[in-house]
């Protein structure tokens, strides 16, 4: 069956969009072997992200099993991931 | 685990039994690739370099042309000059190790000229290649075998399909005793913590901040921040958030196993297993970086597509997606976009890609290979005169 979105950690709390998943639309998502269903708060663009459990404010991003940023507003479950509400630790210039 | 190889008289061992005719100079460049044209079996390369560098670039170019016709996938080298050059055919010459290759030299100026150094040089690769002709396969421990990772024209599935299914062919190389070279230190920048997590000691774990601390203030003197400057404005239109999810979709080709050295720019790795090799992230710059390192076969993940492959060593290519291995099937050998239509794994394809790895050099031949890729580039430090 065709893939709509991978993780490609168990301790991921975002999984990326593989195809355009139209909001409203249940996804199934594969993590180390279990299926979750996520209820797709918006239209997810193929290559973008969306959250799997609700992240609040400054909770880290975690991708590949690791921090790639932190949120920086509350995010909700199934709800699009990217600049919006996401920012890098690393890839700002006003910080070491 | 086995391949079949060609065993030189120094021990190193090589997956291709090529005969090198190499330029030390831009001013040979045109009669080298001459005597290629007239010799079958003899490949030659062009570059702009072998005059006018300075200090440190004199070095490099000189560690990077000695560690390329030193590779053990020529089986001789006949090495091109003009005759004023700086770096001459014996400079490059002296720096090859003594137990190394058949070498020849030959000099356009002493010769009398393009034409008379056409035909001197036709015997003298002629000569090599019947030499070279005696060598057999016969069949080497996989820990011989240095596996050089590149990405190029990545898209954001790289990250999710091929450089993690590489990743899972580069951790069976080590497992087998083999070593794997990631390269590309730009592309290193935010994943540094993971790595150094890895490497195998404090030494080791510096060696990753100071390489990608380097790289930063040296683009930070071309005026660019790297950590404002990426991911790039396309990359955030193709879903990539932040630097650290750039770069650890990138180093996932690596595989998973303890970095047990960085090494400078063309430097031979002296440990086994997972290696950093300090380079540019230009996608020919980087394969002739490793490969003067001594890799003898290269794996090349993309997404947009590249055609790039290498002189002497072989480059398999890798398809993040189907439509892209679809488009581009001449240049392209493996699709891991299967894995986006669930009828493949990351596990899946690493397998394939570590079964292609061994039959590759055991002498299949890869999509650049057939269409006579050769692409061959090495950094400048904009130290010239």
């Amino acid at each position: 069956m065709p893939v709509n979105a991978l993780v490609l950690h168990r301790a991921d709390n975002v999984a990326t969009a593989v195809r355009e998943l139209p909001a409203g639309g249940e996804v199934a998502v594969t993590v180390d072997g279990a299926t979750l269903a996520i209820m797709l708060l918006q239209a997810i663009p193929p290559g973008h992200k969306f959250a799997l459990e609700d992240i609040a404010p400054g909770g880290d991003i975690t991708k590949y099993g690791e921090t790639i940023g932190q949120a920086t507003a509350p995010i909700k479950r199934g709800e699009h991931v990217h600049l919006h509400n996401v920012a890098g630790l690393r890839g700002r210039g006003d910080r070491p | 685990m086995n391949f079949p190889g060609y065993r030189r008289r120094n021990g190193a061992v090589g997956t291709r039994n090529h005969v090198l005719v190499f330029p030390t100079v831009i001013c040979a460049a045109f009669v080298a690739e001459r005597i290629s044209r007239e010799v079958p079996g003899a490949v030659s390369v062009s570059h702009p370099h072998g005059c006018g560098h300075l200090g440190a670039e004199r070095e490099l170019v000189v560690r990077a042309m000695a560690g390329f016709c030193s590779h053990p996938n020529a089986a001789g080298v006949l090495l091109v000059g003009l005759g004023c050059e700086l770096i001459t055919p014996e400079v490059i010459a002296a720096a090859l190790p003594a137990e190394g290759q058949r070498v020849e030299t030959l000099s356009i100026q002493a010769a009398g000229g393009t034409t008379a150094a056409v035909a001197k040089g036709i015997e003298l690769a002629e000569k090599l290649i019947k030499e070279a002709a005696a060598a057999r396969r016969e069949p080497v421990d996989l820990a011989e075998l240095i596996l050089g990772t590149n990405c190029g024209g990545s898209d954001t599935l790289s990250g999710l399909t091929a450089n993690p299914a590489l990743g899972a062919a580069a951790d069976k190389i080590v497992a087998a005793g083999g070593t794997v070279i990631l390269s590309e230190t730009p592309e290193l920048i935010g994943a540094e913590p993971v790595l150094a997590r890895r490497a195998a000691s404090e030494e080791v774990a510096q060696r990753i901040y100071e390489i990608t601390a380097a790289t930063e203030a040296l683009a930070g003197k071309a005026g660019v921040d790297i950590r404002t400057a990426e991911p790039s404005p396309g990359n955030k239109e193709g879903g990539l958030t932040t630097l650290e999810e750039k770069s650890l979709g990138a180093v996932l080709k690596g595989g998973t196993t303890a970095v047990r050295q960085v090494v400078a720019y063309a430097e031979k790795p002296s440990q086994r297993g997972l290696v950093i090799m300090d380079s540019p992230a230009h996608d020919a710059v980087c394969n002739t970086g490793m490969i003067a390192a001594g890799a003898q076969v290269i794996c090349f993940t993309t997404g947009r597509g590249t055609p790039l492959g290498a002189p002497l060593v072989p480059v398999i290519k890798v398809a993040s997606n189907t439509a892209i291995y679809r488009r581009m099937k001449d240049d392209i050998d493996i699709n891991a976009g299967e894995i986006l239509a669930g009828k493949e794994t990351i596990a899946s394809v690493g397998e394939r890609i570590f079964q292609e790895i061994i039959a590759v050099a055991g002498g299949r031949t890869t999509r650049a290979e057939a269409l006579g890729h050769a692409e061959f580039a090495i950094p400048s430090l904009g130290l010239s005169v």
